[in-house]
């Protein structure tokens, strides 16, 4: 629905400015009001190396697992051809 | 950089408010969540699709750069489950979730903590800004090791945005493009396949 009206208004400068200021502030409340979540929840704040340490492993899977298979796609689809293959 | 700053500044401010119990009750309200969420989703939808730019990279590339985020995608979610038979406190569907942010902190973790839990919420939140903080210190390293797609595929949907300087300085500025490219779809992807992932999985 977003995307929709974002095509009609797309000439509207202004505007879009506008809902961009809006974007980042929507994105500072809601995690603002999840630290006050996260503050007033004591198992959290009580666990949070363990919460940390939990977090740091996932991101090494999941960069670990993006990075193989890139790798894999760039030596059997780019390498051989003229880089990314774009005509700009 | 900036930006990450200030966002973990409100995080930091509510963290903190919370701990000291500043806030009244009615700022807990789930409600009051949902419904900026809600907001945010609108206002995301409006902005990509007012993008000019969007588009128009997107009818110049050649279909085999959807393999790029197509690997992020497989790559992330599949890394993360591996990594999750090692760990005590998240399961296989609660790893992909995490995984599936693709280094969009802000948004992958307002998600999760909604549908699913604050704890996981704030996993997300410290994984994905993990991705974008190993983004910009390893992309050197990895794509000499793995290829040029390397910082893209680390980048993730910060590609198009925070880690697009690092990514064009060490693999090129023909794959600035791909870069952007990879970085919208995963961006647009990620309250998709986190929502999916969380409520039908």
């Amino acid at each position: 629905m977003g995307i929709g009206f974002g095509r009609l208004m797309r000439d509207k400068d202004k505007a879009r400015k506008g809902i961009d200021a809006a974007v980042t502030w929507s994105v500072y409340l809601l995690l603002f009001l999840l630290g006050i979540a996260v503050g007033t929840n004591a198992d959290i704040i009580n666990n949070f190396s363990r919460i940390g340490y939990t977090a740091f492993w996932l991101t090494i899977g999941a960069v670990g697992g993006s990075v193989l298979l890139a790798a894999l796609v760039y030596h059997f689809f780019f390498k051989a051809g003229k880089g990314a293959d774009y005509e700009g | 950089m900036k930006g990450s700053i200030i966002i973990l500044g409100f995080f930091a401010l509510g963290l903190i408010g919370g701990i000291a119990q500043w806030f009244p009750q009615w700022l807990l309200s789930d409600d009051l969540t949902t419904y900026a969420l809600f907001i945010l989703m609108f206002l995301v939808g409006i902005s990509i699709g007012s993008d000019r730019n969007a588009f128009y990279i997107l009818r110049k590339l050649n279909v085999k750069v959807v393999l790029v985020p197509l690997s992020v995608i497989v790559g992330s979610l599949v890394g993360a489950s591996v990594v999750s038979f090692m760990l005590s406190d998240v399961n296989v569907k609660e790893a992909m979730a995490v995984g599936a942010g693709f280094g969009y902190y802000s948004l992958s973790s307002i998600f999760i903590g909604q549908l699913h839990s604050q704890e996981l919420g704030v996993v997300a939140l410290l994984s994905n800004i993990f991705r974008e903080i190993i983004t910009l210190l390893a992309v050197p390293i990895l794509v000499k090791y793995f290829g040029k797609l390397a910082g893209i595929a680390t980048g993730g949907a910060t590609a198009m945005d925070t880690t697009l300087p690092v990514i064009v300085k060490f693999t090129g500025k023909e794959y600035g493009i791909v870069a952007i490219f990879s970085g919208i779809v995963l961006t647009i992807l990620v309250p998709v396949l986190v929502t999916l992932i969380l409520e039908v999985l």
